[in-house]
């Protein structure tokens, strides 16, 4: 079974040096603000290899990926809200 | 099980029949000894009977004890932190609880330590609240004269901060560090104070606890919904003639509510439900809601910490949002660039529609930048901030586009109904 991964940021890490959005502007863009703000769907695996790019030349290093049913994860509230 | 608290109103359990702070003896003699109960049988309780956090965040109390136990490896070494910060301006009913019935929360922290397999027991509260302090020093004394408990409960002190309360920032603080909120996973139940498992409960939650431990779920049960049994305890403030804190079944109205509270002075325009993270709602939507989880959410708003402030229809609701947005953008931990950016660019735009200065298209920036911040932070204060603005702009829409044109509107000036407290600049 393959294991479906998603991108996720540390907030806290995160100083806007705005490469990831470069690296990966498939799922990436930046607010208003230079802070990437990031797709939370599964990453199929056309774009894995972007987004290990992104994660490995981070400056702060606050990017990684996880598996999508990561217990306790938080993830955006729905467009709905 | 005794059926003792069958006795008298069937919603006033928590708080004590008369407004008299209830010793030790007042405490034993009204409901006997603290029984002595297995950790299993406690969690099933509190699995059956449907408690859930009544700090905001509504989880399954039963859920949260099982999962700390079960990072548990030796008896002891888990970790159990009573919550009552209450950093949310207009709340005070923890205050109230641990001013009246101490003991009954105290009860629910040792049943906490015992199921979870706790030694290091402790109680947090914040700077400002000095009476409380005090009051939970003076209990805890009590009881160290009566039991051999090897338990010693540590009353610890953080600051008066809006974001100081939520649970990882807790953590952070009893651990030694500053009182910001973490990234999450790992939860405290993973790796808590000192990467201990961490049971993290708000102090109300403890008490209803005490309860259940002593009468029983299907007891608990007898009163609220399905979905949100049990009662509340609920701050009930603004246009209603004697404004404080009260306890109600989950299944009462709003308008019921207000009517304990006095009833309503003037005629009410909106209600807003939850605390500042919580949701403006028009008062003839929800006059006639209960305020149970599944009623709350058909008019998309949410209980929270139990606040319940009615605004009459001669408040500034603009005037109001803009000194609680301006607040809380001012409450960031100043962690995560979404937050401590977002949100004052956020409450600067709205200020300045509110006092005329802004173009109309800054309805609509103001909606994508609050959109854009949701779920950005590590914890969840940029989403309640801008879910509290959107219900503002929502139920509030006639007089922002007034605002919008005129900076003001015919009830601009009038007394201020929520209160918003001075900022601590630098006290972490």
């Amino acid at each position: 079974m393959v294991v479906r991964v998603r991108l996720r940021v540390d907030p806290i890490k995160c100083k806007a040096h705005g490469m990831c959005a470069e690296l990966f502007p498939e799922r990436i863009r930046m607010d208003d603000w230079g802070y990437p703000v990031i797709d939370q769907r599964a990453l199929s695996d056309d774009v894995l290899e972007h987004a290990h790019r992104a994660i490995a030349d981070c400056p702060r290093a606050a990017l990684w990926v996880e598996p999508v049913d990561e217990p306790g994860a938080r993830v955006r509230p729905d467009d709905t809200d | 099980m005794s059926s003792s608290m069958d006795v008298g109103s069937r919603s006033q359990r928590l708080l004590p029949p008369r407004p008299v702070p209830e010793d030790l003896d007042a405490h034993l003699a009204g409901f006997g000894p603290r029984p002595q109960i297995g950790s299993m049988a406690m969690i099933d309780a509190l699995d059956d009977s449907g408690l859930r956090g009544r700090g905001g965040a509504d989880f399954p109390t039963g859920v949260k004890w099982r999962a700390v136990m079960d990072h548990t490896k030796r008896d002891g070494d888990a970790v159990v932190i009573a919550n009552a910060a209450e950093c949310e301006p207009a709340s005070f009913k923890d205050r109230f609880l641990l001013t009246y019935r101490p003991h009954l929360v105290l009860d629910g922290l040792e049943h906490a330590a015992e199921a979870v397999g706790a030694r290091r027991v402790v109680i947090y509260t914040t700077r400002s609240h000095s009476d409380v302090v005090a009051a939970l020093r003076a209990a805890i004394r009590e009881r160290r004269r009566r039991d051999d408990s090897d338990r010693f409960i540590d009353v610890q002190v953080g600051p008066n901060r809006y974001v100081a309360g939520e649970e990882t920032a807790l953590v952070a603080r009893v651990s030694g560090h500053l009182a910001k909120p973490k990234v999450v996973p790992p939860r405290p139940f993973q790796n808590g104070v000192d990467h201990l498992p961490t049971l993290v409960q708000n102090v109300e939650t403890l008490a209803h606890a005490a309860l259940i431990a002593r009468f029983g779920a299907p007891w608990f049960r007898s009163v609220g919904t399905k979905r949100s049994p049990g009662t509340a305890l609920l701050t009930v403030s603004g246009a209603v003639r004697t404004p404080g804190v009260l306890e109600a079944a989950c299944d009462t109205t709003v308008g019921a509510i207000v009517d304990r509270a006095g009833g309503v002075e003037g005629e009410p325009a909106a209600v807003l439900l939850g605390g500042y993270f919580g949701r403006w709602v028009a008062a003839d939507r929800i006059w006639n809601q209960t305020i149970d989880a599944d009623a709350l959410r058909s008019v998309r708003a949410h209980l929270g910490t139990g606040v319940l402030v009615i605004a009459p229809d001669t408040t500034c609701g603009i005037g109001e949002t803009d000194r609680v947005l301006t607040f809380l953008a001012s409450q960031t931990a100043g962690q995560c660039g979404p937050c401590h950016v977002g949100l004052p660019a956020i409450a600067e735009m709205f200020h300045q529609v509110a006092t005329g200065r802004a173009r109309p298209a800054a309805l609509d920036l103001l909606v994508r930048w609050s959109h854009d911040v949701r779920g950005r932070g590590a914890c969840r204060h940029p989403d309640g901030a801008t879910l509290f603005l959107a219900s503002a702009m929502e139920v509030f829409a006639a007089d922002l586009r007034h605002h919008l044109r005129h900076g003001s509107c015919r009830f601009s000036g009038q007394r201020s109904l929520l209160p918003v407290p001075a900022t601590e600049a630098g006290w972490w």
